[in-house]
C-alpha cells in the first residue's frame, strides 16, 4: 500500500516537474510547481514527516505559489515566444540528460551504506511537537539566526519598495 | 477490512449529510434574509419553500452550460471543481461526537481523527484559494481576473491573523488534534462554567475567538469582506462567466467552506459537543425541551393560520409532529449517547452558521484598500498582541 503510494506520487511529482518545463505559460508552470509541492507533500506524510508535510502545504503551496500566480497575473504575462530550435539540441542534449540521470543513480546506488533504505512507518519523529522541541533546543541557534535573515530580508524589501519622499 | 467498509459509510453518510445541509444553507440564508429585511423568502415550492434547493438544483443543472469564447478551457473546466473538491476536503478531519459504539462496531464520530487535524484545515483553507484565482483567470475577463487577484491578495491577507488566532487557544490545550482539543475542553469551574476555550484559565480566548470568526469570515469570502464577488463594481467577481453546473461547485464549495470553518470555531472554542452546563442540571434534556417547545409554537402558528395561507394550517403541525418525533428521539436510552453530543456540536456550530447569514444581512460591504489596511494594521498586529499575552499567560501559570 506505501509502496504504490509512493510510486503514484512521486510519478505526479515527476511528470508535473516535466511539465512545468514544457509548458509555455508562465500560469501552465506556476501550477505544475503547485503540483509538484502536493505530491511532495504526501510523499513527507508517507516518510512520517506529518508537520513537514502540512507546512509543504500551507506556506508553499498555499502562500508563496499564490504570490507567484498573483504577480503573474498583475504582469499579464504571455506564453513565452520560443525561437528556432537548432535541430542538434534535441539530438545532443536527450542522450546527455539520460546519461547524466544514470550516471547519479549508479553513483547513489554504488556510495549509499547498505542497509540504509527507507521504510515507510519506521520515522515516528516527525509530530509537530518532535519538530518543536528539535527547533527550540538543538537547533535554537540556526533556527533564531534564519529568522533575523528573513527579518533584514522583510526590511530590505520595505526599503527597496518604499516611495520616495 | 473492516476498517475500510466502516470508513466509506462514514464517508458517504458525512458527504450526504454536508451536501445536503449546503444545499438548504441556501434555503436557511433566503428564509433569514428575508426575515431581517422585511420581505418574504422562498414559499412557493413546496411548504415554506422547503423545496426550493431541489428545484434550484434541477434548474443549475439543466441550464445550458456556457463556455465563453477565449477561455482556456483546461483551467476554466479545472476551478470550480478544484474549489469544490477542497472546501469538502477538510470535513474529514472534523470530529462531530465522541467515541460511539453503533450495532457492536466501535467508532468515533467523524471520519478521522490526524496529529495534524488544525493545520489540515489550514492548509486546505489556503489551498482554497486556487479555485477562485484560476477560474477568475482562466474566464479571460476583467472583471472575473479582478475578483481573483482580490481573492488572491485578501485570503493571503487574512490567513496570518487566523493562524494566529487559532494559536492562542492551542497554547491553552497543547495539542493540534481536534478529538485531544475538545477533550481538553470537558469539566465545569464551580459546577457550573464549561471549560470552554472563550472561558478558560489562565485566559479566557474570547478576543481570540473575535479574531478568527472576523478573519473566518474573510476567508469565506462573506459579507463584508465580499470584495472577491462585490457586484456593484465587479458583476459576479471570479465567478462572472460560469453558468449551470460549474456555478452550482462555486456555490457549493462556499457553503461548504462556512460550515467547516463553523465546525472549527465550535471545536477549538466552544468546547465541540459539551454541554453548556452540566449532565447534573439536566443538560442532556436541553434538546428535548428546545423540540418540544419548537412543537408547541408550530401547534399554535397552525392553529392560528390566516386565510392568505391556508396551507399553514396543515403545514405547520405537519412540523409541529416531526419536531416531536425528534424530542421523542432523544430520550430513547439507545440513542442518547450518541444524539446528545451531535445535538450540542449542531447547536454551537448552526449557531456560528446563523451570525454568518445574520451579518450578511445587516453589515454593508468594505471598500477595497479598507479591507487590505484592516488586516494588516488591525487585525494582524491585534492577534499577535493576543497570542503574546496568551503565551506570557500560560507560561506565568503552568510550573
Amino acid at each position: 500500500m506505501d509502496a504504490l503510494l509512493f510510486l503514484t506520487f512521486a510519478g505526479i511529482a515527476v511528470l508535473c516537474a516535466i511539465n512545468l518545463i514544457l509548458q509555455t505559460h508562465p500560469i501552465s508552470s506556476a501550477l505544475s510547481l503547485v503540483g509538484v509541492m502536493g505530491a511532495l507533500a504526501v510523499l513527507y506524510l508517507l516518510l512520517g514527516g506529518a508537520f513537514i508535510a502540512a507546512v509543504q502545504l500551507i506556506v508553499y503551496a498555499g502562500a508563496v505559489m499564490v504570490l507567484f500566480l498573483f504577480v503573474i497575473m498583475l504582469l499579464n504575462a504571455q506564453a513565452e515566444r520560443t525561437t528556432s530550435k537548432p535541430a542538434i539540441r534535441a539530438w545532443v542534449s536527450v542522450p546527455l540528460l539520460f546519461t547524466f540521470v544514470i550516471l547519479l543513480a549508479s553513483l547513489i546506488i554504488q556510495r549509499a551504506p547498505a542497509g540504509a533504505a527507507v521504510r515507510f512507518g519506521e520515522f515516528t519523529g516527525g509530530s509537530v511537537a518532535n519538530v518543536g522541541r528539535a527547533l527550540f533546543t538543538t537547533y535554537l541557534l540556526p533556527f533564531e539566526i534564519t529568522s533575523i535573515l528573513i527579518l533584514i530580508a522583510i526590511l530590505g524589501a520595505i526599503v527597496l519598495a518604499r516611495k520616495e519622499i | 477490512m473492516n476498517f475500510y467498509i466502516v470508513t466509506l459509510i462514514k464517508t458517504g453518510l458525512v458527504a450526504a449529510v454536508l451536501l445536503t445541509f449546503c444545499a438548504y444553507l441556501v434555503w436557511i440564508e433566503r428564509k433569514v434574509l428575508a426575515h431581517i429585511q422585511l420581505r418574504p423568502g422562498p414559499y412557493r415550492v413546496g411548504p415554506h419553500g422547503l423545496l426550493q434547493p431541489l428545484s434550484d438544483l434541477i434548474k443549475l443543472v439543466t441550464k445550458e452550460g456556457v463556455i465563453p469564447a477565449n477561455v482556456n478551457m483546461f483551467y476554466y473546466l479545472l476551478a470550480p471543481f478544484l474549489s469544490v473538491a477542497l472546501a469538502l476536503v477538510s470535513i474529514a478531519v472534523i470530529p462531530f461526537g465522541p467515541v460511539v459504539e453503533v450495532f457492536g462496531v466501535k467508532t468515533q464520530m467523524g471520519l478521522t481523527d490526524l496529529d495534524i487535524g488544525v493545520l489540515v484545515v489550514l492548509a486546505m483553507s489556503s489551498l482554497g484559494v486556487y479555485g477562485m484565482v484560476i477560474g477568475g483567470w482562466a474566464s479571460n475577463s476583467k472583471y472575473s481576473l479582478m475578483g481573483s487577484l482580490r481573492s488572491s491578495a485578501q485570503m493571503v491577507s487574512y490567513e496570518l491573523p487566523m493562524a494566529l488566532a487559532i494559536v492562542a487557544p492551542l497554547l491553552l490545550v497543547n495539542t493540534l488534534s481536534f478529538r485531544e482539543i475538545v477533550a481538553a475542553q470537558e469539566g465545569f469551574y464551580f459546577g457550573v462554567l464549561p471549560k470552554w476555550n472563550i472561558f478558560a484559565g489562565p485566559l479566557p480566548q474570547a478576543f481570540s475567538f473575535l479574531l478568527f470568526m472576523i478573519a473566518a469570515f474573510a476567508e469565506t469570502n462573506r459579507v463584508p469582506f465580499d470584495l472577491p464577488e462585490a457586484e456593484t463594481e465587479l458583476v459576479a467577481g471570479f465567478h462572472t462567466e460560469y453558468s449551470s453546473t460549474m456555478f452550482a461547485a462555486f456555490f457549493t464549495a462556499e457553503y461548504a467552506s462556512i460550515t467547516t470553518i463553523c465546525c472549527v470555531a465550535s471545536l477549538l472554542f466552544l468546547g465541540g459537543w459539551h454541554p453548556l452546563w452540566p449532565a447534573e442540571y439536566g443538560s442532556d434534556f436541553a434538546p428535548v425541551a428546545l423540540f418540544l417547545g419548537a412543537a408547541l409554537i408550530l401547534f399554535f402558528h397552525g392553529a392560528q393560520a390566516v386565510k392568505a395561507r391556508m396551507w399553514d394550517r396543515f403545514t405547520f403541525p405537519a412540523f409541529g409532529v416531526v419536531m416531536l418525533g425528534l424530542a421523542g428521539l432523544f430520550l430513547v436510552p439507545f440513542l442518547k449517547p450518541l444524539l446528545v453530543p451531535l445535538f450540542w456540536f449542531a447547536a454551537k456550530t448552526g449557531l456560528l452558521i446563523f451570525v454568518f447569514i445574520w451579518i450578511r444581512g445587516t453589515l454593508p460591504r468594505f471598500r477595497y484598500d479598507q479591507l487590505m489596511r484592516f488586516a494588516w494594521l488591525t487585525l494582524f498586529p491585534a492577534a499577535v498582541v493576543n497570542l503574546l499575552v496568551t503565551g506570557l499567560a500560560v507560561a506565568l501559570t503552568t510550573n
